[in-house]
């Protein structure tokens, strides 16, 4: 006989493990070692006020970071165990494991609905003609945005309203199949039916893929994630599950931030 | 307050009206330039003197090996100019790190640009025509007008380059593309409206350059028009150059009509890049 009525949440695998990690922009460090895992599907919020880091982080997960000038990080990442980092691990191949949506849908402007979810298989050389309608719908489909589209898929993308583009975006990324999908305040460009379209369907995703999700936005961390980490200058202040964080934060910054205190 | 509303108002009026005159003047001088020319030169513009070789007689000239010479010259500095000027430019805007090194090329290729054009005659003189033992043919002729233009292609090009945002580049390396298949596919076709653009205003530069043309040895008077390479030329400035330089007054009426086949070439010349940017940019947007 326990006390609590709902079994304790199953503790999913480690996808993504990050250890210590660094992370430079020139001479300014904007990462100041941090440690964070990530659950395999399920999806794990970062929060914080501008400029903490957050962005830096999740770009590290799939080594956008090192692309920008001057950029450099240090510590460990882990995919499945294996250190992303590595000298083995060709950049390019893991971006394909590991999606990107980002902060302002970005749909290549010169290219049809179609063929913007078909993209990254064009890109990459990697598109099977044969297929390409099969990998179109399901795209949509699992972006729920086949229905709005399915009439009109040799429209140009950038005809679509600014929430149709993201979850074109997302359906760009899921064309690649990945197994993460990264997303950098994925809403922050949107209104809020547009943000609630996308939230509906991170909550859908997350039966396929491991999702992380940086967002300034605390109501939304706490609606989408199962696991929030709260990140300050660089520093990961508290990690947990996203329930425990926002009803009975340990340290007393997380409190003052959730309360609104400050960021 | 109302008082200097109202003065705003008439630098406002005041400016505007510098402006439109600004525009209006070298259009006069434009308009005038071409009715002094088309009026002086129609008696002799037919499809005659297109067809014709130079003659010692000014009402049986023709402008044929000037046309053909200044064609043959454009499409050989095109085709050798972009690859090279495009490909500077891709390296030095995509793959060159910003370091001391790329700003002091970057300085001195927007200082190329401006090097006087008999300079670089000099230049093709002395490497196509003698050391490289081009002779003076067409083709060396273009490899000097191609040298002359590359500056102003890998300026352009690379203004063209950076306007594609990084967002859409982020969004392909998202995509597991590689930088290659980034540029191709994405970079590239974005890029290329502005890079034709500066294509084509440096052709028109370069189908207007006599200077250089003479110091590689282009011919004044030629009766055959180049069937190769290694073949020699002229070119129609030069040509006009050669008719208003004699002293009967009636190779003025021929230059006056090769200025406007001149001048025709280059407006056709403008017209389809201005046409193919157009269809260009309808694909993109």
């Amino acid at each position: 006989m326990t006390l609590n009525s709902t079994p304790p949440p199953r503790p999913s695998p480690i996808k993504l493990n990050v250890d210590g990690v660094r992370a430079w922009f020139g001479t300014n460090r904007v990462l100041h070692g941090v440690d964070l895992p990530i659950a395999e599907r399920s999806v794990t919020a970062i929060i914080g006020p501008s400029g903490c880091g957050k962005s830096t982080l999740i770009r590290c997960l799939n080594r956008m970071h090192e692309l920008s000038e001057g950029a450099r990080s240090e510590g460990s990442i882990t995919l499945d165990g294996k250190d992303i980092y590595s000298r083995e691990v060709d950049p390019v191949l893991l971006r394909r494991r590991v999606g990107m949506v980002f902060q302002k849908p970005n749909p290549f402007p010169s290219m049809s609905v179609r063929d913007n979810v078909l993209a990254g298989l064009r890109l990459t050389g990697s598109l099977d003609r044969t297929r390409a309608d099969d990998v179109v719908e399901k795209a949509l489909r699992d972006a729920a945005l086949w229905d709005e589209v399915k009439d009109r898929l040799g429209a140009p993308g950038l005809g679509l309203s600014g929430g149709q583009q993201q979850r074109l975006c997302i359906a760009r990324s899921l064309a690649v199949s990945p197994e993460v999908l990264l997303m950098d305040e994925p809403c922050s460009a949107l209104d809020p039916s547009a943000t609630s379209r996308i939230e509906d369907l991170i909550h859908a995703l997350r039966a396929t893929y491991t999702i992380a999700i940086v967002t300034h936005h605390m109501q939304q961390a706490a609606r989408v994630s199962d696991y929030t980490a709260f990140l300050l200058s660089g520093d990961l202040v508290e990690f947990s599950e996203t329930n425990r964080l926002f009803t009975s934060p340990r340290d007393s910054r997380t409190e003052d931030y959730i309360t609104g205190k400050f960021g | 307050m109302s008082g200097d509303q109202a003065r705003s108002h008439t630098g406002e009026r005041l400016f505007v009206l510098l402006a439109a005159l600004a525009v209006a003047l070298p259009l006069l001088v434009l308009l005038f330039l071409v009715l002094a020319v088309g009026h002086e030169g129609a008696g002799r513009l037919s499809f005659d003197f297109l067809t014709s070789y130079p003659s010692r007689h000014a009402e049986r000239a023709g402008i044929l090996p000037g046309l053909v010479g200044s064609l043959w010259l454009m499409v050989l500095t095109a085709v050798i100019a972009l690859p090279l000027g495009v490909g500077a430019a891709i390296h030095l805007e995509e793959y060159g790190r910003r370091s001391r090194l790329s700003r002091f090329i970057e300085v001195n290729i927007a200082n190329l640009a401006g090097v006087p054009s008999i300079v670089y005659g000099l230049l093709g003189l002395g490497l196509f025509v003698r050391t490289l033992h081009m002779g003076r043919s067409v083709l060396a002729g273009a490899c000097t007008l191609a040298l002359l233009v590359l500056p102003m292609v890998v300026l352009v090009s690379r203004e063209a380059l950076r306007t594609v945002p990084l967002s859409l580049r982020e969004a392909a390396y998202a995509l597991g593309a590689t930088r290659l298949q980034t540029i191709r596919h994405v970079v590239l076709p974005m890029a290329y409206p502005g890079i034709l653009t500066g294509a084509i205003l440096a052709l028109a530069r370069a189908i207007g350059e006599t200077a250089p043309l003479v110091v590689v040895g282009a011919l004044t008077y030629v009766t055959f028009v180049p069937d190769g390479l290694d073949a020699p030329f002229t070119a129609l400035p030069i040509q006009i150059f050669n008719w208003v330089s004699r002293p009967q007054s009636a190779f003025v009426v021929d230059a006056a009509a090769g200025i406007v086949v001149l001048l025709v070439t280059m407006l056709l010349l403008n017209g389809v890049a201005i046409y193919l940017r157009n269809r260009l940019q309808k694909k993109i947007s």
